[in-house]
């Protein structure tokens, strides 16, 4: 990095999971679907207060990947929202979006990859962008505050304008490790 | 004479389940109820699952919320069911007064040889009902049907689960196309939605 010239790695003043929120309201996205993640709540925690939106939470991550599907097949634009550990559970519902077509788009917070205390995140964490390559996902990545606004703006247009899966991964160095107080 | 009631022929079930369908959309689940639904007669309003074993309910929901004012039926067997339980508690949360998930239940696995499903021991309808879906109903008689289809092809006061006990007869499979993107393209335009 040039000292004469730092580079200004600051995130929106509403922090980036408003810049995802912020994405998803201006290509009109209604149907919100997730599983709770600590990393997402922020997001989750803005879709359940617009009236514009619908906050689904759903009991395994698969369901999202049908409910999107439907969703689209009536009209509403969706998006499916977990965390690593859930995309395992996804894999054979994505055959769905394969044989259907039509936008598919995740936003997944990433956890095993970074600091990670709980060794039971790692194998799923590791194992997540081959897990969405297989079924055939495109997969972005943001690591920094200030890439995941622009991340997931590419993302919206790839899915909603393109017709195409994309899975955005969120490093875990956005969120941090987790911290387990004994 | 056996005290039992026969079980109901799926095809029957089915077919008047659809008779006066008007402008639902139907969601089938893989196997057995793709080949009800499509022995009733193509419509472009039919979504055929090949595939996404425990998908079907909830994909039925996605569509019911995007919506609203339209009737959205599921059809499925209690072996897919069973494969997205948690569904039930995903609907019940959303409440949409559109859905109806009928579960056509033999207690087997018809499409694999035949072996005993869990709703054998597991009451389907029981755990909707448990989940917190208010209309969950068991269904053994055809006149039960009859308010069911009524039910399903109108809206109702919240989503209505209906399983529906069915002989293990093996009826003449009627193949719909296999060919999701002609689906997705033929149900869009029938909502009046691009197709892409």
């Amino acid at each position: 990095m040039n000292a004469m010239h730092p580079q200004a790695t600051h995130a929106s003043p509403a922090g980036w999971p408003m810049d995802i929120f912020a994405g998803l309201k201006a290509a009109g996205v209604r149907q919100v679907a997730y599983v709770p993640d600590g990393g997402h709540a922020a997001l989750i925690r803005a879709v359940h207060d617009d009236p514009g939106m619908v906050a689904i939470p759903l009991t395994t991550e698969e369901e999202g990947v049908a409910l999107v599907s439907g969703a689209w097949l009536g009209g509403d634009r969706a998006c499916l929202l977990m965390q690593s550990s859930g995309v395992g559970n996804c894999i054979n519902m994505l055959s769905l979006v394969r044989n259907m077509g039509g936008p598919f788009l995740t936003f997944v917070t990433m956890r095993g990859e970074w600091g990670e205390f709980n060794p039971w995140q790692v194998p799923m964490g590791t194992g997540t962008p081959d897990a969405f390559r297989l079924m055939g996902v495109h997969v972005m990545r943001a690591d920094t505050p200030d890439a995941v606004g622009p991340t997931a703006a590419a993302a919206i247009r790839m899915a909603y304008e393109g017709g195409s899966a994309v899975a955005v991964l969120l490093g875990q160095q956005l969120i941090g490790a987790k911290v387990f107080v004994k | 004479m056996s005290a039992i009631p026969a079980r109901l022929d799926r095809r029957a079930v089915v077919a008047r389940l659809l008779k006066d369908r008007g402008d639902a959309i139907v969601v089938t689940g893989l196997g057995s109820p793709t080949y009800d639904v499509a022995a009733c007669g193509d419509h472009d309003r039919n979504v055929y699952l090949w595939g996404a074993m425990g998908g079907c309910a909830v994909m039925a929901l996605g569509l019911a919320l995007a919506r609203p004012d339209t009737p959205v039926i599921a059809v499925t067997g209690d072996g897919e069911m069973l494969m997205g339980l948690g569904s039930f508690a995903t609907i019940a949360v959303q409440a949409p007064k559109n859905l109806t998930v009928v579960v056509l239940d033999n207690g087997l696995y018809g499409e694999t040889g035949g072996q005993a499903s869990h709703s054998v021991v597991t009451d389907i309808a029981a755990v909707a009902a448990a989940t917190g879906i208010q209309d969950a109903r068991a269904i053994a008689a055809m006149g039960d049907v009859e308010a069911l289809a009524a039910r399903a092809t109108s809206l109702g006061n919240g989503p209505c689960v209906a399983v529906v006990k069915i002989d293990q007869a093996e009826r003449e499979r009627v193949l719909p196309t296999r060919d999701g993107h002609a689906i997705r393209v033929r149900v869009r335009q029938a909502l009046g939605l691009t197709i892409d």
